[in-house]
């Protein structure tokens, strides 16, 4: 059923090249998915991000220090071990510290011939966020058409942000699927939509989506259900630990990852400036816990989506190391379990230890299903 | 031989003044209540002449120097390291943090009296609860800042809370629109304390809180400056005792006018007549990022080997202001020269004077970081480098092993050690002493 996505994401390098090659275009890999990713678009750049490959590798130590997560690690590994070598440019938001280092460490070691460090606030509450993303993204706007050569009109960015939204809102309707009792897809299978959504051309994206989208309308699984799980926390992309638990009786219905629904949850809405439009869908997302205060907007919209995707329990995972989510998951733990929503929290690394996962999923599936066995 | 003296040196004299400044700090906060004023806590970075327009009563506690003091008394740290453990807090997260939230948890406050005099918990003192802040005034450039004190908001039953994101990007890229960004946060922010404390906001202490701000950080730099005198006329440990006036309340009159009146003078002093921290000063090393609180003494070790630590990117510059001066070496920054006329005139001039903080700048790329270190390596003279790989404060540490790459490429011999700022679980001081005498053999002395 997903099995082209999932080409797409195992197959990234062959595909970012590819594209190349076909578009005569530039590739912009990125870290984190507070990029402005319709800016470069509408300047004819395909935006990949940078994702680990779950090695274990022994190339980052000289250049992070090990108390740093290991997904920066891992990204970093990719870039040093000439994985991305036909990137053009290099970009990251700001957002936490760690990743940052990867950045830093790649263009120094690894140039490209355009790079950026965007200012992206912190402060998504401030009001004054907004007019300030939207001068950085004027900066940014001018650089990448010294860079590309090519002027961005007004009506190049409305046509990226037409597909942008487009895909958003596909995947807005394949995450609506799986309120059904018998969800049509597995989290694993979603997180593969979801990584090559974030490797490959939109466009080409929203027309495999739509293909999805008609195959799933009437398609019913032959596997059960089980309980119904949401998965939340750090960047994640590890589909073996995602196809251990559905093996152990339970279904994914819902995530709050930045490798899920935070990626794509709101669209860029109607304004004047396109610009600021899409300053203010940077600002409005579901935040990453790194930006996420003073208020915690985070947890009512995690609780909202526990209760529209009847969800029977959530696994809580972060990277090790990760501050923002270690910052935050005493909070979300406990409001989730006042909500009556019970929690397994998990540490994760480059490789999971998967045999002694696996034994703590099947108690937390067991406790979950506890009421059903008695 | 390296033990033997060849300068002459003796105490500072403003050693016990500054000791004075900062008890009073803590023992004002604390009483704050009794005596009708209020209470604010917030990071050492904040920008704290805000808070003072609220009047001359209104007194702070700082997050990070508050919990370096914890650090220091290892029995109460390890108290509140657990305590914060048993709420589900990792402990890999900063260890400052990790101390203030303990604090809070067993309430109890690192100061208290002892036959009626206001003292360290370890000198004896009778054990006082945390005195909860009245509000809250923090900034975020680092991860932790905002979420520390969303969580002491949390454990506290909620504290009104305001912060100003101050992560716009490094000083050579700063533009107008940065500037207004964080002005404007700040004028949000008066208001916040308007309303939360129900007080009128009085902007000639404002004025006056930003002036001794600019005389703080350009003084501290001056006299850290005054450190690339052969022999170095401070070592970094009694700077430690030093700079963390700045930490503690870096608008403060009381600090403004120890920097410029007593401290200044007074290194000068000792520059012009060959005075000495280390009076068998052979060799000289930087160190980076905070120390580990609980073991100081390591600086003391190296003196056995006529060792002179000057300080580092870190003392000369989480504080003091520095600018490049005309004929390119590194010097204190520039008063400006202006007189504050009204509001936005007075922040905007803060603003874009604060942004050139060179403890900031590492937080967008290691390789300025880099930069700066060489060159106190070079100008400071230096014959190596400590790197302290700080498990206890990501926001410092982010970056350091480039930089360890960037020293030794410009020929700099690197001694790196891991430790912990404020967990003294995670410092193992044996093994640091040894690698100290593998370097200093490296470096030419035993």
């Amino acid at each position: 059923m997903i099995e082209q996505f999932k080409q797409m994401e195992k197959k990234r390098h062959d595909y970012a090249k590819e594209w190349k090659g076909k578009n005569d275009g530039k590739v912009m890999g990125y870290f984190c998915t507070y990029v402005p990713e319709e800016i470069l678009y509408a300047a004819g750049v395909l935006p990949v991000r940078i994702l680990g490959s779950h090695e274990p590798q022994d190339v980052t130590e000289p250049h992070i220090f090990g108390m740093f997560c290991p997904f920066c690690r891992d990204c970093l590994a990719q870039g040093l071990k000439d994985r991305y070598k036909y990137l053009d440019g290099l970009m990251i938001a700001q957002s936490c510290l760690h990743i940052r280092q990867t950045y830093t460490s790649w263009i120094k070691h690894r140039p490209v011939e355009f790079n950026k460090f965007l200012c992206m606030p912190h402060k998504v509450q401030s009001p004054h966020a907004y007019e300030f993303l939207t001068e950085e993204y004027k900066v940014f706007k001018k650089e990448v058409e010294k860079w590309t050569g090519k002027k961005i009109t007004d009506k190049d960015l409305e046509k990226a942000i037409e597909v942008y939204n487009e895909n958003r809102r596909l995947m807005r309707k394949l995450y609506d699927l799986r309120k059904r009792d018998k969800p049509p897809l597995t989290g694993e299978q979603v997180m593969e939509v979801v990584m090559a959504m974030q490797m490959t051309d939109k466009a080409e994206h929203n027309k495999m989506l739509k293909d999805l989208l008609k195959k799933l309308d009437s398609y019913t699984p032959d596997r059960e259900t089980g309980s119904r799980l949401m998965i939340l926390g750090s960047e994640d992309d590890d589909t073996v630990f995602m196809n251990m638990v559905e093996e152990s009786g339970a279904t994914f219905v819902i995530d709050d990852h930045c490798t899920g629904s935070r990626y794509f949850w709101n669209e860029v809405e109607d304004g004047k400036d396109p610009l600021a439009s899409i300053a203010a869908r940077y600002i409005n997302r579901v935040p990453c816990p790194s930006k996420d205060w003073e208020e915690r907007k985070r947890i009512p919209h995690i609780l909202n989506l526990c209760k529209e995707w009847k969800v029977d329990g959530a696994i809580i995972m972060q990277q090790k190391f990760c501050d923002p989510h270690e910052l935050d998951f005493v909070a979300i733990k406990k409001s989730l379990e006042d909500a009556g929503i019970p929690t397994l929290f998990l540490e994760f690394d480059v490789t999971v230890p998967i045999g002694q996962f696996k034994i703590r999923v099947e108690a937390f599936l067991e406790m979950i299903g506890e009421e059903d066995l008695f | 031989m390296e033990q033997e003296a060849i300068y002459p040196t003796e105490k500072l004299k403003c050693w016990n003044k500054a000791k004075d400044i900062r008890m009073k700090f803590y023992q004002d906060y604390a009483e704050a209540h009794d005596k009708g004023g209020l209470r604010w806590a917030g990071g050492a970075w904040t920008f704290d002449a805000i808070p003072a327009g609220l009047g001359d009563d209104v007194y702070p506690i700082t997050s990070e120097p508050y919990s370096a003091t914890i650090a220091f008394d290892k029995e109460l740290s390890l108290e509140c390291m657990e305590a914060t453990e048993v709420k589900g807090y990792p402990r890999d997260l900063c260890s400052y943090m990790r101390n203030y939230w303990g604090s809070i948890i067993t309430d109890k406050f690192a100061f208290g009296y002892k036959d009626g005099e206001f003292v360290p918990r370890f000198q004896g003192a009778k054990p006082i609860s945390f005195p909860k802040p009245d509000f809250i005034w923090q900034d975020h450039i680092c991860c932790s800042h905002a979420k520390w004190y969303q969580v002491v908001s949390d454990l506290e039953g909620g504290i009104p809370m305001y912060t100003v994101d101050n992560a716009v990007g490094p000083s050579n890229e700063l533009t107008e629109s940065k500037i207004k960004y964080i002005v404007e946060q700040l004028k949000d922010g008066i208001k916040f304390l308007e309303k939360t404390t129900g007080r009128d906001y009085d902007d000639e202490l404002l004025f006056k809180a930003i002036w001794n701000h600019f005389v703080s950080t350009s003084t501290w730099a001056e006299s850290c400056e005054l450190n690339k005198a052969i022999p170095a006329p401070l070592d970094e440990k009694s700077i430690y005792s030093l700079y963390v006036l700045g930490t503690l309340q870096k608008s403060g009159k009381q600090v403004a006018d120890f920097y410029e009146k007593d401290l200044l003078p007074e290194v000068k002093d000792r520059v012009k007549r060959g005075i000495a921290a280390v009076p068998n000063e052979h060799v000289r090393v930087m160190s980076d990022t905070q120390p580990p609180w609980s073991f100081l003494s390591i600086f003391r070790y190296l003196e056995k080997f006529g060792c002179v630590s000057i300080g580092s990117l870190y003392t000369f510059g989480l504080i003091g202001q520095w600018e490049v001066k005309k004929d390119g070496t590194w010097g204190a920054k520039t008063i400006p020269d202006v007189e504050f006329s009204n509001r936005d005139q007075a922040l905007y001039e803060y603003v874009k004077y604060e942004l050139h903080k060179p403890e900031w700048q590492h937080f967008y790329s290691c390789h300025l970081k880099s930069d700066m270190m060489i060159r106190i390596a070079k100008e400071w003279k230096l014959n190596g480098v400590m790197l302290h790989y700080n498990r206890g404060c990501e926001g410092l540490t982010v970056g350091i092993a480039e930089n360890r790459l960037a020293l030794l490429d410009a020929g700099f011999p690197v001694m790196a050690f891991e430790g912990n700022n404020a967990d003294e679980r995670e410092f193992d001081e044996a093994r640091t002493k040894a690698k100290i005498n593998a370097f200093m053999e490296t470096l030419g002395v035993k």
